[in-house]
């Protein structure tokens, strides 16, 4: 419904603070991982899809964007990422975004982790009024070939840590 | 205000928000299809123009710090128990326009009496025991049509045979029936919802004026589908697929005049439906074309049980007006299976406030008098008779029925069940709960399965709350409340408001 609460519930959940009173103006900004797109009357709430086939994990030169094999999920490394911006452009959906690591400093990527850890799911489920998100555990495996890990392979040598068999 | 006619000053709400609290996310100005709230990009804050609100929450509901509160426009006019806000308003209204003013739902008038309020049930207590309704079985069932006054049988040995043909019945798990409620007037989401509520209850909901959506036919059986003077979404098909048809004469929120659906509100799915030109108003006439007398009307009858091959029981919906009980008998004697009659509370999409509130009669008074006077006449079986208008709750319902209905049609509730904050802009097409529109962008919000499981959850509950008052009263079938005032008594009501209820005062006992 365009509503965007499931941002607003994105923000406050991977803020600082966690307060929806501030989360809103904490330095540095926190920038939602989901994010409402509209055109007309369609309205459509996007995140990280979790491609079977991740042109992030490909784009990425120095293997910072890598998946789980079980789940599949994609996450971001935030000491590998060089903050070179390839995994946005290669995102099809435009989902993935930028945050600063409260440890270095330093800006890096940052996308959807469908809020691994979180005890109630993702924030943006629990967030919607309309049932518009719905999280979905499915039995599926990833196609064989897909990387698990970009280009880093090339650089361990010997070992290759990426492909599903 | 600059630039605003004077009117515009006096309006009735304020959006309330707390700055404090204000995250500035947004979700008021994207959830008002009123336009009341804005981001105002030079102060960097979210404001309000107050005289566009129209206290319908929906931004208060939305809002995730809870920073908006709708209040009522504290600058008042000097109190006059005579010339109210409400009379002052609507002159400025005329004067402004040139126009009458329209309004949506029901009669809100706080200064007209509700008898429901002053009447109430017995229990039972120490000379007849009670029964729970946890343990004991309890029948809500009922059927409704013409039952006859003998159900002629033949005996031998072995059995009991019928050596009669059953006029066709309406066969209800519970007394409650959704009211009409148009595709047009309503969200097609909130028809499903109904629809499928009818269904898995074992009752009925009503298509109302604007025929019956393609994707609802598979409700078929549970759906009664109403013909009414403008005739929209009529033609053969749509008969069939009803499990009852009903002709709507008039409605309590406009006894006399015709059913109205605002061009606004005429999209491209209306259209197809009601077999009318997108944008064009859809004002049924006043009086079917082709029932001029009450002779007609049979003819009508007749006509449709003929196309049916009187399968179907037919029902006659009719506004409580003063000479309803002859009306009712009228009717009755015409053929009807069912009459309908609709009180001066009921709702609607779209009415002209000055016969909203000042028509009709309260539909308490005119069930009491319809099942009387037809009682009188020994042709109370021939017909069912529903109770319309402003069933608020399960003791309304049950009121009426003790009152003398066999059932009763609920239509506001349902509405306010799924979000509805009576707020009666239903005429606008521009419902911010979804729930009286079919606007792409605002249909959306009622999600379908949402709905119906808030629709079924209170048909559940009033079920059971349906059960709670009865076995308190020792009964345990529904229709042993029928017609039954011995166990109501009236409260704060002068002697002639009780003769014509049937009911005693309170302190009296049997």
């Amino acid at each position: 419904m365009a509503c965007h609460l499931c941002e607003v519930a994105c923000i406050v959940e991977h803020s600082k603070s966690k307060n929806i009173f501030v989360a809103f103006s904490e330095k540095p900004k926190v920038n939602a991982k989901i994010e409402v797109q509209m055109r007309g009357p369609l309205s459509f709430s996007a995140n990280c899809r979790i491609c079977e086939h991740a042109e992030c994990v490909e784009a990425c030169p120095v293997g910072a964007m890598w998946r789980y094999e079980d789940t599949g999920l994609v996450k971001v490394d935030q000491n590998r990422c060089i903050g070179c911006w390839m995994c946005i452009m290669a995102c099809p959906q435009g989902s993935i975004t930028t945050r600063v690591d409260h440890e270095t400093g330093l800006r890096v990527s940052d996308k959807c982790d469908l809020c691994e850890g979180r005890a109630e799911g993702p924030a943006c489920v629990q967030a919607c009024p309309n049932d518009a998100l719905v999280f979905e555990d499915r039995d599926e495996k990833l196609p064989k070939e897909t990387p698990l890990r970009g280009s880093y392979h090339a650089y361990v040598g010997g070992e290759d840590l990426n492909f599903v068999d | 205000m600059l630039y605003q006619p004077i009117v515009t000053n006096f309006y009735d709400f304020r959006v309330v928000r707390d700055q404090d609290r204000c995250i500035q996310c947004q979700a008021c100005v994207t959830q008002c299809s009123f336009e009341a709230n804005f981001w105002d990009p030079d102060r960097k804050i979210i404001d309000s123009i107050h005289s566009k609100c129209v206290g319908c929450h929906r931004c208060e509901a939305f809002c995730p710090t809870d920073a908006i509160s709708i209040q009522l426009n504290p600058s008042a006019f000097r109190p006059h128990g005579y010339w109210s806000k409400r009379e002052i308003r609507n002159i400025y209204l005329n004067a402004e326009t040139g126009a009458i003013g329209l309004t949506g739902m029901g009669n809100d008038m706080q200064t007209q009496p509700t008898y429901f309020d002053r009447m109430l049930f017995d229990a039972c207590q120490v000379t007849n025991p009670s029964i729970d309704p946890l343990r004991e079985p309890m029948e809500l069932r009922t059927y409704m049509g013409n039952r006859g006054r003998e159900v002629p049988v033949s005996k031998d040995a072995s059995k009991v045979e019928l050596s009669t043909q059953l006029s066709p019945l309406m066969k209800l798990d519970i007394p409650i029936i959704f009211g009409p409620m148009s595709f047009g007037s309503i969200n097609l989401n909130v028809q499903k919802a109904l629809a499928a509520t009818a269904q898995a209850y074992g009752t009925y909901w009503s298509t109302g004026e604007g025929g019956l959506h393609r994707s609802l036919y598979k409700y078929g059986p549970n759906t009664i589908v109403q013909v009414a003077s403008g005739r929209f979404g009529v033609h053969e098909e749509y008969l069939k697929a009803g499990g009852a048809i009903e002709i709507k004469i008039g409605q309590g929120a406009k006894p006399g005049i015709g059913g109205h659906l605002p061009g606004e509100k005429v999209l491209e799915e209306i259209s197809k439906t009601r077999m009318i030109p997108v944008g064009s108003d859809a004002i049924s006439p006043a009086p079917h074309h082709d029932i001029y007398s009450i002779e007609d009307l049979r003819q009508l009858i007749y006509a449709l049980k003929e196309a049916t091959r009187y399968e179907k029981p037919v029902s006659v919906k009719v506004a409580a007006v003063h000479n309803i009980a002859a009306i009712a008998s009228g009717i009755a004697r015409a053929g009807a299976d069912v009459i309908v009659v609709d009180g001066f509370r009921g709702g609607t999409g779209a009415t002209p406030t000055i016969v909203r509130e000042h028509t009709g009669i309260p539909i308490e008074l005119a069930i009491a008098v319809v099942d009387e006077r037809l009682r009188q006449e020994g042709i109370r079986e021939n017909v069912g008779l529903v109770a319309a208008g402003g069933i608020r709750s399960a003791a309304d319902a049950l009121k009426a029925i003790a009152l003398g209905a066999d059932a009763v049609y609920v239509a506001t509730a349902a509405l306010i069940a799924v979000g509805c904050t009576m707020c009666q802009q239903c005429h606008t097409g521009r419902c911010a709960w979804g729930i009286t529109t079919n606007d792409p962008y605002l249909a959306k919000r009622q999600n379908p399965e949402i709905a119906t499981e808030r629709v079924s959850n209170m048909l559940r509950a009033w079920q059971i709350e349906m059960k709670e008052v009865l076995g308190s009263m020792g009964l345990n079938a529904i229709e042993s409340l029928r017609g039954n005032r011995e166990r109501l008594r009236a409260v704060g009501m002068t002697k002639e408001e009780m003769e014509v209820l049937g009911l005693k005062m309170a302190g009296i006992g049997m």
